[in-house]
């Protein structure tokens, strides 16, 4: 899709620091809205093979802190003319998106989460659940006579997309325009003089820049390491599955936040599913059977006809959590070293917005307004941003 | 099967267990600076190393310490917390 260059160049205006969706779209508006076409992509891996390519795809922007809102609702708004914008078919599509409340507590929550959506002008309402059968006639509404659904949090504009294609497309876009990506190259560490970046070592060579950015989730502690910054940034598994695929029944996408459990059918008729984090910490992209167990009883619980259905795969990536389930992004006390990190559960449907708010934050060395909020060193300033509207957080 | 070694109980498996977080001395509360204090409470040290946390056998309620490879998994050692150990 793109020419690979072999050697790297001694010099580069910028450095991005992973070849995900979030890199390669941060060197599409580098070069597209700031004319900045000087830019390396460096990869340790292959494009797209971290978080970009392990999520469930879902698009949503029916948070709950106005910072939130705001912010996956331009994402979301991007999105809708990425594939013309890109001139890559993304597969993007509008299904609408239920989070099902199975308690009073939840739906009070989900009440909650409508109103500031409505208030900021997000399509999101509760709805009781005539309207969710009404779309998902297959659901067992008692969820098997222990968890029956109350209600829901409906939210219209909810999509899905191919992640993959997502991060092709950036990276197809920001190579036309002249940035280069450079994949199986490996970043050993930063040269900082007087608090400042001045340069990057890498598996092929040193680089002289003045701007990095780390764009690398679940990876992000070993580069912050490398710089001396300190995150609260904690990795856990994120682990998701497929089944085999299946004609086409579920139009909607399905989340229980009770069940920790959410579901979609993509254009091949898998049902692409997740389920809560691993409990504890571990920088490992493995599967367990306690996951794909755990996350089929309650599915099978909402759907009992899928019994007899067989789990095609399964797999993991790494969420870099952080304590108020709200990214870490923008500038740092490192004059040059750009974080756009803390992507936990919720980093693909940022993908668009990441991208133009660190292009940005990176060409006037200033803070995008949408992601000030998001600033590291609201941890010292103990100004969070409680997202309880993650996917992460129970209800 | 996982299993983890509760100091107590002997081995079982791991969904017996909790996971508590990394074990860190706190600086003393009336002393510390607000900077200080927040990298006490938020930051912490995410790489993937050996690292020294608090485990509770759920199913007795016994906390303690196991000392465990974040990149691999692999559970070194555990032990009941001493109060004059060293950690981070």
């Amino acid at each position: 899709m793109f020419p690979c260059p072999k050697e790297l160049k001694t010099h580069y205006d910028v450095v991005i620091i992973g070849a995900g969706g979030h890199g390669l779209a941060a060197a599409y508006y580098l070069a597209r809205d700031h004319g900045i076409t000087d830019v390396a992509v460096l990869e340790r891996n292959y494009l797209g093979s971290g978080g970009t390519g392990r999520n469930t795809a879902i698009i949503r922007a029916n948070y709950l802190t106005a910072e939130g809102v705001k912010f996956y609702d331009e994402s979301l708004r991007l999105f809708q003319d990425l594939s013309t914008d890109l001139d890559l078919n993304l597969f993007f599509s509008r299904r609408g998106h239920f989070t099902l409340a199975h308690s009073e507590a939840t739906l009070r929550t989900m009440r909650w989460r409508a109103e500031v959506n409505k208030h900021l002008g997000v399509d999101s309402e509760l709805v009781g659940p005539e309207v969710i059968r009404q779309q998902c006639p297959l659901l067992d509404f008692t969820c098997g006579g222990h968890m029956s659904v109350l209600g829901a949090l409906y939210h219209p504009p909810g999509a899905i997309a191919r992640h993959d294609a997502v991060a092709w497309g950036y990276g197809r876009a920001a190579s036309q325009r002249g940035v280069e990506i450079h994949q199986q190259t490996e970043v050993t560490g930063i040269r900082v003089r007087s608090g400042r970046v001045v340069g990057i070592e890498t598996s092929k060579g040193l680089v002289e820049t003045g701007k990095v950015l780390s764009a690398v989730a679940g990876y992000t502690p070993r580069v912050t390491d490398m710089v001396g910054i300190r995150t609260p940034l904690e990795i856990h598994p994120l682990q998701a599955c497929v089944t085999e695929p299946l004609k086409p029944w579920l139009d909607c996408i399905i989340v229980s936040a009770n069940l920790h459990l959410y579901v979609s059918q993509s254009s091949r008729g898998e049902l692409v599913m997740g389920a809560a984090l691993d409990p504890y910490e571990l920088h490992a992209t493995r599967s367990t059977l306690d996951f794909v167990e755990g996350l089929a009883g309650n599915l099978v619980g909402l759907f009992p006809f899928l019994a007899d259905v067989k789990i095609l795969r399964q797999w993991a990536g790494l969420a870099d959590m952080t304590p108020d389930f709200s990214p870490i992004m923008g500038k740092t006390a490192v004059s040059g070293f750009y974080l756009d990190s803390g992507w936990g559960t919720w980093g693909f449907k940022a993908t668009p917005i990441c991208g133009k708010t660190m292009a940005e934050t990176i060409a006037n060395d200033q803070p995008h307004p949408l992601i000030i909020p998001f600033r590291l060193s609201r941890f010292e300033e103990y100004e969070l941003v409680g997202e309880k509207g993650a996917a992460a957080v129970g209800h | 099967m996982k299993l983890m070694r509760c100091p107590i109980n002997g081995w079982r498996p791991i969904q017996e267990f909790s996971y508590g977080g990394s074990l860190r001395s706190m600086p003393p509360p009336q002393e510390s600076s607000d900077q200080q204090w927040a990298d006490y409470v938020f930051h912490r040290s995410g790489a993937a190393a050996v690292k020294k946390e608090w485990w509770c056998h759920l199913a007795s309620g016994v906390w303690f310490i196991a000392e465990r490879n974040t990149f691999t998994d692999k559970i070194l050692r555990t032990y009941l917390f001493q109060e004059n150990s060293n950690h981070e």
